[in-house]
């Protein structure tokens, strides 16, 4: 049992800073060297690193490229036999080479460029989505705060959310006697949901130990609420922004397809009337690729804001 | 009689009806301005509830904890504490989760140029200056009980309250780190009530051990006053007869006369 001490004693002097200096040695280099082909600056005189570079090009880039490619090529193959009644990647570049090269055109009316057609969806989830973020968290807050609300509100919440997006249409068609109010209110039902929910998770999951330090520093309700709460619900929350950008993206084709206008849900709806299947077929890569982006705006955001708060 | 830090009759029960489990009966402590208190006792029996209850964060069932004459019931900056698991805030780096305690404990009495000032000052002393705008997780676990040592210190509390702090780190860095606390609390002289279930830690760093009986309905068993002078070697004290003699006190406590209730079911 003194031998215990005793060894501490022995090597106290050595491994004084010992920790620390492993530590702080460690943590640079962990965080600068994963993407290596992603390096800014003058590249060192290693010859193993464009070796590497081209190592990683080949396992990262490679696989979608040649995925793509060869799901390209199935299509083209299902699509060239005669009397095929979908058009090819060839074709549907070709029919709608005009609307590619001219995305910013308008000629009045519905026949605008493709762009604003995305724009004008864009600027419907914009609205819809910022209402539902600022409800979201609110309601979140309430319900993640105060056991009553939960109680009261969590049924409530459960059952609605279930409702498809289109669903509330017509009965918003009805209370706002308009459509653009109509398809905002579509987006905004439909992206509340997980941010509520989300929300209120991480704010029943604030470990006690931050309860216990605000309560120690003795914070008041809003500082607790800036300095403790949203930080450390960031990371749920965000979940659930992200999640909510999604379904209002699905919801706000469906809902642009019944309520016309200017809008890629429309324009959609237009092209299958006209049976313009190629516009349809660039329409649907336009909406994934929007899609795709928005869902990567948000997580980019989210990762920024919450930087550091998952770790202990 | 009246001593800074009174610990009076102490009763805490948790729950209520056929579900209640008392945990503390009748701990009474009083504590000079000045000492350095160890409570040591097996696990459960109650010793991080005492700590809880001084710290305001539990409330007593029966009987109160009287700071400086008044009476505790809540939370507040004059009784800091220092958590096992250190607690900064992962998303604010080192130096603003010492500014966070500072600016709020002295916004109406220090300017912005002295918090700014006593929060370097205070990082300083535990040796952490060089990563002030590093993030918790940027830091190892000694670096962050350090900048948990650190936040308390800054409230320039009446008491500092450790609740094992040391415990969740390799023993070289806890060594080194009971050295610091040490050489700290010497200088400022601060009151401190700390835990912990080391024996060496409590010898080597108290004035006084307080020997926690078994819980349920745990209490105080024994007081045992160290009486070394300080400021004590760590080296030293491996030879030191009185301090070994101590050191048995204490194990004879645990080992004796209460026995870890799980070591003896099994």
């Amino acid at each position: 049992m003194m031998s215990a001490i005793l060894d501490r004693n022995m090597t106290f002097g050595a491994g004084r800073e010992r920790p620390a200096a492993a530590e702080t040695s460690t943590a640079p280099v962990a965080r600068s060297a994963p993407p290596p082909a992603r390096s800014g600056g003058a590249p060192p005189p290693d010859p193993g690193l464009w070796g590497r570079r081209m190592r990683h090009a080949a396992t990262v880039v490679l696989p979608p490229v040649i995925v793509t490619a060869i799901f390209l090529f199935l299509w083209e193959m299902m699509t060239s036999s005669q009397g095929a009644v979908l058009p090819g990647p060839s074709q549907v570049i070709s029919d709608t080479w005009e609307l590619i090269v001219n995305p910013f055109y308008d000629y009045g009316g519905n026949d605008v460029g493709m762009a604003w057609q995305l724009l004008a969806s864009l600027e419907r989830v914009a609205y819809g989505y910022a209402l539902a973020v600022v409800a979201g968290i609110g309601l979140g807050v309430l319900v993640g705060q105060s056991t009553w609300a939960m109680r009261g509100l969590d049924p409530l919440f459960q059952v609605l959310r279930t409702v498809p997006p289109l669903a509330w249409l017509p009965i918003s068609l009805a209370a706002f006697q308009a459509s653009n109010p109509s398809a905002i209110f579509v987006i905004f039902i439909t992206a509340i949901w997980p941010i509520i929910i989300n929300t209120s998770v991480g704010i029943r999951n604030i470990s006690q130990d931050y309860v216990n330090v605000a309560r120690v520093l003795r914070l008041n309700g809003f500082e607790y609420f800036t300095k403790i709460m949203l930080p450390a619900a960031a990371p749920y929350v965000f979940s659930g922004l992200r999640i909510g950008i999604g379904l209002a993206w699905l919801a706000i084709v469906a809902a642009e397809m019944l309520i016309g206008g200017v809008g890629i849900g429309f324009f959609i709806w237009d092209a299958w009337n006209a049976s313009m299947l190629s516009d349809i077929v660039l329409a649907l890569v336009y909406v994934g690729l929007v899609g795709f982006f928005l869902d990567r705006l948000v997580a980019i955001v989210g990762n920024w804001v919450t930087r550091g708060t998952q770790a202990g | 009689m009246t001593s800074y830090l009174s610990i009076e009759h102490v009763h805490k029960t948790f729950g209520e009806g056929p579900t209640a489990s008392e945990v503390l009966r009748d701990v009474d402590l009083h504590v000079d301005r000045g000492e350095f208190i160890s409570i040591i006792g097996h696990s459960g029996c109650g010793k991080s509830t005492v700590l809880n209850i001084v710290a305001g964060l539990l409330e007593t069932s029966t009987g109160a904890v009287i700071l400086d004459g008044k009476e505790v019931s809540k939370p507040g900056p004059d009784r800091s504490v220092v958590f096992q698991n250190h607690s900064l805030l992962p998303w604010l780096t080192v130096r603003d989760n010492v500014a966070l305690a500072v600016d709020k404990t002295f916004k109406g009495t220090k300017s912005a140029a002295e918090r700014r000032e006593w929060i370097l000052q205070t990082l300083d002393m535990v040796g952490m200056s060089h990563a002030l705008d590093k993030r918790p997780d940027e830091i190892s676990g000694g670096m962050k009980q350090r900048v948990g040592i650190a936040r308390a210190l800054a409230m320039e509390p009446k008491v500092l309250l450790m609740d094992e702090p040391f415990g969740a780190l390799d023993a070289l860095t806890r060594a080194h780190l009971q050295d610091e606390v040490m050489r700290i609390q010497s200088e400022l002289g601060n009151t401190v009530l700390m835990v912990t279930h080391d024996v060496d830690e409590a010898v080597l760093l108290s004035n006084r051990i307080v020997m926690m009986t078994n819980g349920p309905a745990a209490t105080i068993g024994e007081i045992l006053e160290i009486d070394l002078p300080k400021p004590r070697e760590r080296l030293a004290m491996a030879d030191n007869a009185d301090y070994n003699h101590y050191r048995a006190e204490v194990l004879r406590f645990l080992h004796e006369r209460h026995k870890n209730p799980e070591s003896e079911a099994a």
